[in-house]
């Protein structure tokens, strides 16, 4: 018998996540340089204060601190009514004032939660905090030299920091998903991940199942530049702990990064206690302090959000939770379909034009690369489209085609089946024609049909939908057939 | 003997953590005068501050810039006060020879 | 009939005006007298004389053409090397800034140049602030222009010695615990420490970020009143300015002072005080009572305690601003193998021994397990030092002690024990961590001919009621 090299399943992941995330600010975060550095040339973004020249002072950007605050909001955070920037400090090259302003123990927004479906059940996953900090330069290492770009140091960045409540790779690929249609629905930031404009962090330990304690460890994991590397990452971690504990190993706090995107691992430091940061409040920002008003103000630019939009969705307009979940994770996609929705005269059609949209029309979108709610296919003409299909009057076959020309033209569906003669054959005298042929052309199934059979009017109804191009009327042309072989 | 208040460990894990290198005679010398200085200010412990509530130094709060980029520096003047290359500002390392 | 050189800003603005002077005679005059004197005094670590003799020449050249000018408009005047000016070296009395020219200019040095004042160069200081002698500084000593054996007082002792000798006819200075109210007292001239934030902090190489102050030294209160009216007010760069408004002060330094109340508090005049300043100052009171002033005995009961808090919340501070000075981006690099020993390298051998002691002392006051003992029960105590003193405002108008406890001491005296240097600053360095405002003024000389301070202490924004104080008192001579 052959053994299998098989995991056992004694042991289930406890993962938390640190995202930085780039918001949207035309300037840095405490000074004015341009925070549009991506792709320039080094050092050409740079100003005394976020290159750390001599007597230099940092003056936050309000912009910034909005959109922090927006954030922390859209993930139902507490703001906290006093906050404040404080030094991180501790030395590398790429930090030029050998400290980084943060924020320590008095985050814009704290103890927050995101609800996420996972096989159907609602979870939420919380947010210990968000909070505003900047960015460092970039150090390059080659050979026996490191090159320093600050164009990167003092963009701001806005860092989020779940609890440890995943207990599986798919919850956080879930989570991180939602969080970033989140994020692109407030429009906080465009969350480019390849412009490194968001990054994770992952702490994970492994823990018996059951077990309710966390562990007395976790292995951290910086800088990772995707949600698939995520995903292949937990996975190594995964069997990397496993492993280890099974063996009996004791693991401990530790520090690791990745060197390419294939999710192994590899040990940058153990921590045996944590670095001393020695934290104090910034004293060249003076504090800050929200009131009601500015924090309503801000939470009213929130619209709604993906989870909600899905759930009304399924509720209000009977769309399969599915469809509602690929719709809402896009946003030509749900600007279109709400589009759709006001025009159709009746929304029991709405999952029908979901339809259409998540398939073909997205098909299209991906062909001719253009967004479905850019494109020449108007709102009003998708609503027409599943109208006429629901009135008989367009066969869903025919109608693929129709849908297509009305994306590539721009014409209304009316129009191209008039044009192409792709509705319904309304001429009777037409429809009797090809049926007349096709009894003609069928004499064996039509003597099968006097003999009783059951299945020779199937046969002779789909030849005749066949020769119309389904543009027949299925009932008048059965009620056709039968009267002409009498 | 009572413990000093600062040992020659804590002054070299000082010195780490403020990255300033020290020679094992400095160590010595700066023991000694730290010594001296933390005996003096640790006066501060005897106050009774249970009342106090420290937040800030300054009057004012909110203090914001609006988001409006300005020139930056030229790739020049960044690095001009620094060993440069190709407008990248270098650290250079060397094998010391042992 | 006065050198050039030894005319008061006032004095000078009056004789340019009436065109009887031009500005290029008096630049050149205060660089004759500074290459007379420098040999001995060293006031100067870097002198910007061929431009400043062309911007004399401008300003000549644009007063020719009646253009309206302020009264500062072709006065020379030099620079404590903690200020960044563009172009000209700036080192903060450090080695670890030797040979940084900086890629932008200060707040303060923008508005001077935009009215037309000369800077004539960069003054000597202790290293970044850290002193009371300028004996910390990487550039050699400055001696004390009165008595060269002794000191011009610190940490801005190049500024005060350089206006005592008539290297510039005023100097801007900086001031966290005494840097502008000891050189002053030491050096017989006048120096204001201003209310924290009533003068852009930036492009002033920090020391304490929420102690530091910028301000003037010159030869009166009339001369220190006409340069705040330019230096003072809201600064966009500097997110801990005031929007406070700037007052007209040379307007303000005739008014009467009777009725007036002055607190002088008991606890400034114990043991540690020299017996010749306590009568000099004693005598500087009388003359206030003459002046028509009520004197009332106050009490600043946290007084002992000042020395201890002041300096645990400054040097925190002070060694994380610190904390970029590590030879990458700007000052001498050492040699490394990795980036870490380049820094720490670079840093050790930059920094003297009172900057690495009190980067020391910061960081062992911030770090795990005595930040609570030591940088947040130093913050609370500064509160209750600083009520102290607004308590005490609200019973006086004025509080009035002597700047210094002892005259100016000599080279190498308190060199056995940094600490005894830092108790010298017992009386300037409540005001610092309060952000009260402070005018140091000559009251007198001792036997030997050395000077005395007095040191008035006001509201928060009132400099206008310390300069009339001061202004009243010149006069009275």
């Amino acid at each position: 018998m052959k053994t299998k090299n098989k995991l056992k399943t004694e042991y289930k992941p406890v993962i938390g996540l640190e995202i930085h995330l780039q918001p949207k600010t035309k300037s840095k975060i405490f000074c004015s340089c341009s925070s549009e550095y991506f792709g320039k040339a080094p050092n050409t973004h740079t100003c005394p204060v976020c290159l750390g020249l001599p007597g230099a002072l940092p003056v936050p950007n309000k912009k910034a601190i909005e959109l922090c605050m927006k954030l922390a909001l859209a993930l139902n955070c507490e703001i906290n009514k006093e906050s404040k920037f404080d030094r991180k400090n501790y030395f590398y090259p790429d930090l030029p004032k050998g400290y980084q302003i943060s924020q320590y123990d008095q985050p814009i927004g704290k103890e927050g939660f995101v609800e996420i479906d996972i096989h159907g059940d609602a979870r939420r996953i919380r947010m210990t905090r968000v909070h505003m900090e900047e960015d460092t330069g970039k150090s390059i290492h080659r050979g026996n030299e490191t090159l320093l770009d600050f164009n990167k140091s003092g963009v701001p960045l806005i860092e989020i920091v779940t609890e440890p409540d995943f207990s599986s790779k798919e919850e956080v690929d879930i989570f991180a998903k939602r969080l970033r249609q989140i994020i692109r629905y407030c429009e906080i930031s465009d969350a480019d991940m390849e412009k490194g404009q968001m990054r994770y962090e992952l702490n994970m330990s492994m823990r018996k199942e059951g077990e309710k304690k966390l562990p007395d460890y976790k292995i951290e994991v910086k800088n990772i530049g995707s949600i698939s590397v995520l995903q292949k990452v937990i996975d190594y971690e995964t069997k990397r702990q496993t492993e280890a504990l099974e063996k009996g190993e004791k693991l401990i706090q530790e520090t690791r990064g990745i060197k390419d995107m294939s999710g192994v691992t590899l040990s940058q430091r153990v921590k045996e206690g944590s670095a001393d940061y020695r934290y104090f409040p910034e004293p060249d920002i003076p504090l800050m302090s929200f009131d009601k008003d500015i924090i309503e103000q801000i939470r009213l630019t929130i619209p709604e959000l993906p989870q909600e939009k899905k759930w009304r969705y399924v509720n209000e307009y009977k769309i399969e939770i599915d469809t509602a979940e690929v719709i809402v994770s896009n946003k030509s996609l749900f600007t279109y379909f709400e589009q759709v929705l006001e025009r159709l005269k009746d929304t029991k059609l709405a999952q029908n034009a979901a339809n259409w949209i998540v398939g073909d029309l997205r098909r299209l979108s991906k062909k001719y690369n253009v967004k479905i709610n850019e494109s020449k296919i108007k709102s009003v003409y998708l609503a027409e489209l599943v109208e006429l299909i629901d009135s008989g009057k367009l066969r869903s076959n025919v109608a693929k085609e129709v849908l297509t020309k009305v994306f590539k033209t721009g014409n209304s569906p009316s129009q191209i089946i008039k044009e192409s003669d792709l509705g319904m054959i309304e001429n009777k005298g037409e429809l009797e024609q090809v049926v007349k042929k096709v009894i003609g052309s069928n004499q064996k199934i039509v003597d099968d049909y006097k003999n009783k059979n059951p299945n020779a009017i199937k046969f002779l109804l789909g030849q005749v939908m066949r020769e119309t191009r389904g543009q027949a009327d299925p009932i008048v042309a059965k009620q056709l057939l039968e009267k002409l072989i009498k | 003997m009572t413990k000093p208040i600062i040992t020659k460990e804590q002054v070299k894990h000082i010195a780490d953590l403020a990255k300033i290198d020290l020679s094992p005679h400095e160590i010595e010398k700066y023991q000694k005068e730290l010594a001296s200085i933390l005996e003096y200010v640790k006066k501060i412990q005897e106050v009774d501050t249970k009342k106090i509530d420290f937040k800030t130094h300054v009057g004012v709060k909110n203090v914001y810039r609006e988001d409006v980029p300005t020139e930056s520096l030229t790739q020049e003047e960044a690095v001009s006060q620094a060993k440069n290359k190709d407008g990248y500002i270098i650290v250079p390392t060397v094998i010391t020879k042992k | 009939m006065k050198n050039l050189y030894e005319l008061t800003i006032k004095e000078a603005a009056e004789l340019l005006k009436k065109g009887e002077i031009s500005s290029f005679e008096l630049v050149q005059s205060c660089l004759k007298q500074i290459k007379k004197v420098e040999p001995e005094i060293h006031a100067y670590i870097t002198l910007n004389e061929e431009r400043a003799l062309e911007q004399a020449k401008e300003i000549d050249i644009r007063r020719k053409k009646h253009e309206k000018l302020s009264d500062l408009a072709g006065i020379p005047y030099s620079a404590k090397d903690v200020y960044c000016t563009k172009g000209l070296q700036t080192t903060a009395g450090s080695k670890v800034l030797e040979g940084y020219i900086p890629q932008y200019t200060a707040t303060v040095i923008s508005k001077l140049n935009d009215v037309g004042a000369i800077l004539l160069g960069k003054t000597n200081c202790d290293a970044f602030g850290f002193g009371t002698s300028t004996e910390h500084s990487g550039y050699g000593v400055t001696k004390n222009p009165i008595d060269t054996e002794r000191v011009p007082g610190g940490s801005s002792g190049g500024s005060a010695a350089a206006v005592q000798y008539g290297g510039g006819l005023f100097s801007i200075a900086e001031d966290t615990g005494g840097s502008i109210r000891c050189p002053a007292s030491f050096c017989g001239v006048a120096g204001l420490k201003v209310t924290y934030g009533r003068v852009s902090r930036y492009g002033a190489i920090s020391y304490a970020s929420s102690y530091d102050t910028v301000g003037p030294i010159a030869k009166n209160t009339e001369d220190l009143a006409m340069i705040l009216e330019v230096i003072a007010g809201h600064d966009p760069h500097d997110a801990t300015s005031s929007n406070e408004k700037v007052q007209d002060y040379s307007k303000l330094l005739d008014r009467s002072i009777k009725g007036l109340k002055i607190g002088i508090p008991k606890e400034y005049f114990q043991d540690g005080l020299d017996e010749e300043v306590k009568e000099i100052v004693e005598k500087a009171i009388e003359k206030y009572k003459s002046l028509g002033c009520e004197i009332k005995s106050i009490s600043l009961p946290y007084t002992e305690y000042a020395i201890a808090a002041y300096y645990v919340v400054g040097l925190s501070e002070a060694s994380a601003n610190l904390a970029r000075f590590d030879g990458i981006r700007y000052g001498p690099q050492e040699k490394g193998e990795n980036w870490m020993d380049i820094i720490t390298s670079s840093r050790g051998k930059g920094f003297g021994e009172e900057e690495k002691r009190r980067i020391m002392i910061g960081t062992y006051a911030l770090s795990a397990g005595y930040a609570d003992e030591f940088y947040k029960k130093a913050q609370k105590v500064r509160e209750l030092i600083k009520n102290d003193l607004l308590r005490a405002l609200k019973e006086v108008d004025i509080i009035l002690t002597p700047t210094m406890p002892v005259l100016p001491f000599k080279f190498g005296e308190n060199d056995d024990d940094p600490l005894k240097m830092w108790l010298a600053d017992a009386y300037t360095v409540t005001l610092n961590p309060s952000g009260l405002p402070g005018l140091s003024v000559n009251a007198g000389w001792s036997k030997d001919g050395l000077p005395v301070g007095m040191q008035l202490i006001g509201p928060h924004f009132r400099e206008d009621l310390l300069l009339n104080f001061g202004h009243k008192y010149e006069n009275e001579k």
